[in-house]
């Protein structure tokens, strides 16, 4: 690893002006994604400034609903009872990624930014926009058996990887930043962006910018959920495709419906559409194949992922069948 | 800006006998390679370092920080790069061999310690935020020469072969009785499944967490 500097933050603010202070400093949550990354030589950061002293670790419940601090970790979501009862969906989601190990140390914030696992993106020898802009994508004529069916550009195919992103999207939570012009909200859909002509930005947020919370509205889907993912192996892989479904129901209709889909786009990709034929429909195979059908529309896939196009919708299909039973 | 390294004052000036030239020539050849080197990579402060020419230890211009934590019970008070990682310190600075290096990416569990009880893979966790943890690492489980019951339910069962992944698995393991999460066998294979072991030996594995959870019940 290269050497670089350090500095404990212990409030927001100064955390803020030390990552603005210099071109090459990051913010050091739970290290699992930024060490990794620079044991690789794909970041080389002059300055880590370590967040983890600040006060962003508490899971509270809000006027509407929850909120999840930024440091929380994803066990600690995963597991907090509030979680569970409301959000059950989440939990399944969280629960799906990485190992138990890893999931003690990774938290809200870091889950969120975390960055693709594209090979070309790991590998400093190879083109790759992302990291090294105007480079080149390495995938889009090379191995893309991991890559989107959704939203890419000519510039990058690579997908988001995270589990946590896809039950974040489907339950309609809101990112809190603070920066240095002060505070916002995202809300979770316009939180990660496509590629475009600069895939080198995974997401909206400016430089400088802390996540210091996650809210989830008021729990609206607590009883009838599923989160399908599917990967080389049972285990501690990432997903070459899942889905988060999650259904209102009155007796045998649905009266609501969410539905995102991870390994397949550069941000977690809603359904809309899908969720919108749903509405009102009784569940059934019928029913699952059209929205899946639906959701499956303007899909792309490459060389080595002609495999997604059709593993996708038979997630769908499934995971839609998990959650009405 | 000079590369020329400078006298070390700690040092005499004669090398003792038996070491002699080479041995010198061969810490002056490492003193400027390492300074060179860390040039290319470019920091501000190795660059600040070169051009004041302090060419004795660059490693040094990155400012050691100050880590206390607990070891097993035991206190220690360390310097540390920021960039070293607790498995690394482990290891290399307090000799807590016991813990694994295996990918070094989090890829495996053979660096899994607990911190304040929870277990995490030493690997990628930097040794500066353990600043005040409680850490705990395979050589700590054993209460003197009474082995923990995780221990020993391994060693019956067979529950290795090489071995190497075995402190690893062991911690997580302990862990997992903790946390609950040993309800069934697909439960603790799932809960298990941040420890990798290239021999294969998951089934005792499995069965040695049985043993330990149905006699603590
Ligand atoms: C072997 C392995 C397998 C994995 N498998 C999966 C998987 O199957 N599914 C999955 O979803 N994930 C998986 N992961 C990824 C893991 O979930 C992420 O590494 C983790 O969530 C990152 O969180 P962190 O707190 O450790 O982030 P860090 O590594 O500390 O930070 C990551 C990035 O986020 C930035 N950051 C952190 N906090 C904030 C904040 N509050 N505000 C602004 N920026 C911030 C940092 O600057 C950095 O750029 C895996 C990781 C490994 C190593
Ligand atoms: S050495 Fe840490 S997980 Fe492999
Ligand atoms: S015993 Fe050899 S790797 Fe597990």
């Amino acid at each position: 690893m290269n050497p670089f500097q350090y500095t404990r933050s212990l409030a927001a603010a100064g955390a803020i002006q030390s990552v603005l202070k210099e071109p090459h400093a990051h913010f050091l949550a739970g290290g699992t994604n930024l060490i990794d990354l620079i044991k690789m030589g794909v970041v080389t950061p002059e300055r880590l400034v370590d967040i983890n002293p600040l006060p962003l670790k508490g899971i509270e419940k809000t006027a509407t609903g929850l909120r999840l601090g930024a440091l929380a970790t994803n066990s600690e979501v995963a597991d907090h009872p509030l979680v569970l009862q409301g959000y059950p969906l989440l939990s399944l989601a969280i629960n799906a990624g990485a190992s138990p190990q890893l999931r003690n140390m990774a938290t809200v914030g870091g889950n969120m930014m975390q960055r693709t696992r594209c090979n070309y993106f790991f590998d400093t020898a190879m083109p790759c926009n992302k990291r090294s802009p105007g480079s080149g994508c390495g995938a889009l004529e090379g191995i893309n058996r991991m890559h989107a069916i959704f939203g890419a550009s000519p510039a990058c195919i690579a997908v988001n990887p995270s589990d946590m992103n896809v039950a974040m999207v489907a339950l309609d939570a809101v990112v809190h930043v603070k920066g240095p012009k002060g505070e916002r909200k995202i809300p979770f859909a316009d939180f990660h962006r496509l590629p475009g002509d600069h895939p080198e930005k995974d997401n909206t947020l400016e430089r400088g910018e802390l996540i210091m919370a996650v809210d989830l509205p008021a729990p609206a889907f607590s009883q009838h959920v599923a989160y399908l993912k599917i990967r080389d192996r049972t285990s501690y892989a990432f997903a070459l495709v899942s889905v988060a479904a999650a259904l209102k129901m009155d007796g045998n209709m649905i009266t609501d419906a969410r539905l995102a889909m991870g390994g397949v786009a550069h941000k977690p990709w809603r359904l809309h559409a899908a969720e919108t034929f749903l509405k009102g429909k009784t569940p059934g195979d019928d029913t699952f194949k059209q929205a899946a059908q639906i959701a499956m529309q303007g899909a792309k896939a490459y060389r080595y992922n002609q495999f997604k196009l059709t593993m996708a919708p038979n997630a769908i299909l499934q995971a839609l069948k998990t959650a009405s039973a | 800006m000079s590369t020329k390294p400078g006298k070390d004052p700690e040092k005499p000036e004669k090398e003792p006998a038996g070491e002699g030239l080479l041995s010198g020539t061969r810490r002056d050849f490492l003193k400027q390679s390492s300074l060179l080197s860390a040039i290319a990579f470019a920091p501000a402060t190795v660059v600040k370092a070169a051009e004041n020419q302090w060419p004795e230890k660059v490693a040094d211009a990155f400012e050691k920080v100050d880590v206390h934590l607990e070891v097993n019970g035991t206190k220690y008070n360390v310097q540390v790069e920021p960039r070293t990682t607790l498995l690394d310190l482990l290891r290399e600075q307090l000799n807590f061999t016991g813990t694994k290096k295996g990918c070094d990416r989090g890829q495996c569990g053979a660096c899994t310690v607990h911190v304040n009880g929870v277990r995490i893979n030493s690997c990628l966790s930097l040794a500066v935020t353990n600043e005040g943890k409680k850490i705990t690492t395979i050589e700590g489980l054993a209460n003197g020469d009474q082995l923990h019951p995780m221990q020993e339910a391994f060693i019956k069962h067979d529950g290795f072969q090489c071995g190497y992944c075995t402190s690893g698995q062991i911690m997580s393991a302990v862990a997992l009785v903790k946390e609950g999460r040993t309800q069934s066998r697909e439960q603790i294979s799932e809960f298990m499944s941040g420890n990798i072991c290239r021999c294969g030996a998951y089934s005792r594995i499995v069965k040695a967490i049985q043993e330990v959870k149905t006699n603590q019940s």
